[in-house]
């Protein structure tokens, strides 16, 4: 017996380096899920989530990522950082060229970045104000000057947050009414050929992509199939090939994931890092008293939460910070189910049964069965939860006029602690009018402090530091419940190689993917 | 020349309701949580106030209700719906594109349920208490108490997943480059499954409602007499019987055909049919505010025009029915 299992080891040891071996071939069309239809296809913009996806064949970024995070060449082919962490230099890559013919050159990175993403990208419109000025030395090469060493400066060249945009269509214009918008033009391997409203985005090979021989595939229709049951079918019956990470109900994974020729992966997610966590809101009620957060935390069983609602993929998060981020650090006060505990946390505190609102996510029956067993959970220990409905523009409006006082959410993390993680703790943003800022209204003048300091300091080690020590008084005071370090699996035929190869998944290019026929 | 004038008297009538519908929906619509520049807001996964500022700018939304109103009214007026800021088409191309494929399953379904409704009546009223008759009963009641929805999805499990017959979604196939006579084909099998969920509860009805009523006339007086005159049975049903029960089902048909724009939400999105239902869905979820009022406008229509249809069938098949402003 156990030489058979050793047996079977090494052959499929031997069948994975074949895997490895075999030779892409050329054709094929790659038939998508997308949903829920994107708004449109302008990533410069428009970032959310099915844009990114569909536009991440369109677009490119100086840099792409690996696993773990390093920066790996794209149009950018070398890049060096000054010895005082303030001047990056990028060499392009020669023979770039838009789909509309135009050569790409370091003009093109100015404008995108300087012109056009600050003005229109809310996100990236905050790191830039670290950035003192980029400059174009010559036809190949661009240079960023910053205000003072910025840690995460490197992982920003993904196309949703650095998307290069082309200068000779979008200059001196209105950006948001270009008609050009309807036809988007990158320097990405999968040119925009048709989109039929309610049914279809179709893009094509970009014969003149400039990584040699790729992409391998002629051509990708992304379809949109409004209904979850429609969309596992559609997988079922063959119509799509790929279902790109939640695409589908969670109950619909294992048996999708068990027909045969399936494949299934959880990588691709590495520098969004979504991490899931219940919103308290710390201005009023109950919520206000660090007890009565503490006793949420000791409340909820998050192990049946994962091997339940989320079928056992994803992990129970420690903290503020998801463990796949840069400067993640474990040494954090722990709270494992402990219903006694809360109770005694509520007693000494003195809550008297006070209702509380409860506000699942409207992204589908997951969100709501996790929302149910949250309420299970507490009402056990005594609190008295009541569960709110709404749809996403309510919900919205609920997060923005701070009118909630629990409420699920979840964030991506862009790998890096400065981008993701201190935008939702630090007092300076707190505001009405957003849902992805400091919502909870929790305000700590050391961790803003500490934050601060942490984001440009230099090098590595000196942050790493900082951010363990913000890890540590953040979990103590539990300013909002952290629930899930989620896994959006990407189900997909086997015979679909190289779908997934960088930290972005299946919002990269699939210049890389090829059909095994 | 009388007809043409009252005709134009209620097409006059109806715009002044079509109007006052607009006004309606714009104050309903607003009552909704939230706005489209937070909706974006929200989907771009980062705001800051200068964002959504810009976004509210630019949808109008910065100036005053009455204002916004105002604005909104004075051309719809002239039949210009406005621009979908979201989508960044106007909002009449938006629903012209969608258009041709609600039409498609709406007016198959259409004739499909009064077709078969009328004939399945028909048969089971002239063999009232026999096998046939039980048969068509128990069907008709069946679909007329299944929900929509569990209809479609087990009709998906049965005819596209066990049996493989029929596509499961979509009105082609994608990217199967079909032309002219092949593509027809195709999107008649296509068109198969949700014109027939979207068909089967309208055929019952219409079944039902054309039995009960033939087997109440059957007894009136002037059968007898035509029975008496020894006209053929068969004539007896058709030009007496079948005839006089049609009014009430031109009534249902008048009311299923008002709902011909947008009263195909669910099975659009089940069978992921790229028709109108589809896009007021999305445009409510999204808080398209002009979207949305612009498809509200032409359903709106769409039912004064079938009541105004509707009424001069009335006069065709009962011609003592006068029709007037």
């Amino acid at each position: 017996m156990k030489r058979m299992s050793w047996l079977i080891a090494v052959a499929v040891a031997l069948a994975a380096t074949a895997v490895a071996a075999q030779e892409p071939k050329r054709g094929g069309t790659a038939n998508v899920v997308i949903q829920p239809e994107p708004p449109g296809l302008m990533l410069g913009l428009i970032q959310n989530g099915p844009t990114q996806m569909v536009s991440g064949n369109i677009y490119e970024s100086l840099l792409r990522y690996d696993f773990d995070l390093k920066p790996m060449p794209n149009l950018a082919t070398k890049w060096d950082v000054s010895a005082d962490g303030k001047v990056y230099t990028f060499t392009l890559k020669d023979g770039v060229t838009w789909h509309d013919g135009k050569p790409f050159t370091s003009a093109d990175v100015v404008f995108s970045v300087d012109v056009f993403l600050r003005e229109t990208h809310p996100r990236l419109r905050v790191s830039l104000a670290q950035v003192e000025k980029i400059e174009a030395p010559d036809a190949k090469t661009v240079k960023f000057t910053l205000k003072n060493p910025f840690g995460p400066f490197l992982i920003m060249f993904e196309p949703g947050t650095m998307p290069m945009i082309p200068k000779h269509i979008y200059e001196g214009t209105d950006f948001k009414n270009n008609p050009a918008n309807n036809t988007p033009i990158g320097t990405g391997p999968f040119k925009f050929k048709e989109w039929k409203k309610g049914a279809y985005i179709h893009l094509v090979r970009h014969d003149t992509y400039h990584v040699k021989g790729q992409p391998y595939l002629d051509e990708i229709y992304w379809q949109v199939i409004p209904d979850a049951a429609a969309r596992s079918v559609a997988f079922e019956t063959g119509k799509v090939d790929i279902l790109p990470g939640g695409s589908v109900e969670n109950f619909d994974v294992p048996r999708l994931s068990k027909l045969p020729g399936v494949c299934v992966t959880g990588k691709g997610w590495e520098l969004f890092g979504p991490h899931a966590w219940i919103w308290f809101n710390n201005r009023q009620g109950p919520m206000a008293d660090k007890r009565f957060r503490q006793a949420v935390m000791f409340a909820m069983d998050r192990d049946f939460a994962k091997d339940v609602i989320w079928n056992g993929l994803g992990k129970v998060p420690t903290g503020p910070m998801s463990s796949k981020t840069k400067f993640y650090s474990a040494d954090v006060p722990q709270y494992p189910r402990d219903v006694a505990k809360a109770k005694a946390l509520l007693k000494q505190m003195g809550y008297k049964g006070e209702p509380v609102r409860l506000l699942p996510l409207p992204y589908g029956e997951t969100w709501t069965r996790w929302g149910e067993a949250v309420k299970q959970n507490l009402i056990e220990a005594g609190i008295n939860v009541q569960m709110q409905a709404t749809d996403v523009a309510g919900w919205n409006q609920k997060m923005n006029e701070w009118d909630y006082d629990m409420g699920f959410t979840y964030l991506y993390q862009y790998g890096d602690p400065a981008l993701g993680v201190a935008r939702n703790y630090i007092s300076s943003n707190i505001a009405k009018g957003s849902p992805w800022n400091n919502v909870a209204g929790y305000k700590n003048e050391t961790v803003d402090k500490l934050f601060a300091e942490a984001a440009t300091a230099f090098p590595d080690a000196k942050r790493q530091d900082l951010y363990a020590q913000i890890q540590k008084i953040v979990v103590e005071d539990v300013p909002v419940a952290w629930a899930m370090e989620l896994e959006f699996p990407t189900i997909y035929r086997c015979k679909v190689k190289g779908l997934i190869d960088s930290a972005i998944g299946i919002n990269d290019a699939f210049a890389n993917a090829w059909i095994d026929k | 020349m009388n007809l043409l004038v009252t005709i134009l008297q209620r097409l006059g009538k109806g715009y002044l309701v079509l109007l006052a519908i607009a006004i309606l929906n714009f104050f309903l619509i607003r009552a909704a949580p939230g706005d489209p520049a937070q909706v974006m807001a929200g989907e771009a996964g980062a705001a800051d106030e200068i964002f959504i500022l810009q976004l509210r700018q630019q949808f109008g939304l910065d100036k005053s209700l009455f204002e916004q109103l105002w604005l909104y009214l004075s051309k719809v007026a002239t039949f210009d719906l406005g621009f979908s800021y979201r989508q960044k088409m106007p909002v009449w191309d938006l629903i012209l594109d969608r258009l041709p494929a609600t039409l498609l399953l709406t007016g198959t379904a259409f004739v499909i349920s009064l077709v078969l409704g009328l004939l399945l009546g028909a048969v089971a009223a002239s063999r009232e208490g026999t096998w046939a008759d039980s048969a068509v009963t128990i069907i008709a009641l069946l679909f007329y108490a299944t929900p929509l929805f569990w209809i479609a999805l087990m009709a998906i499990l049965l005819f596209s997943v066990q049996l493989d017959w029929l596509p499961s979604f979509g009105m082609e196939t994608v990217g199967g480059g079909h032309t002219g006579f092949a593509r027809a084909l195709d999107i008649a099998r296509h068109l198969i499954l949700p014109a027939s969920t979207l068909g089967l509860f309208f055929m019952a009805v219409y079944a039902r409602m054309t039995r009960a009523a033939m087997l109440e006339i059957r007894g009136l007086d002037f059968v007898k007499t035509a029975r008496a005159k020894g006209l053929s049975p068969a004539k007896i049903q058709r030009r007496h019987v079948l005839r006089n029960a049609l009014l009430p089902i031109i009534t249902l048909a008048g009311l299923q055909a008002g709902q011909i724009v947008g009263g195909a939400v669910l099975t659009e999105t089940v069978y992921a049919w790229p028709g109108i239902g589809r896009l007021m869905f999305e445009a409510l979820l999204q808080r398209d505010y002009n979207l949305l009022l612009g498809v509200f406008l032409v359903s709106s229509a769409m039912v004064i025009i079938f009541n105004i249809i509707t009424d001069l069938v009335y006069r065709i098949a009962d011609p003592r029915i006068g029709v007037s402003a």
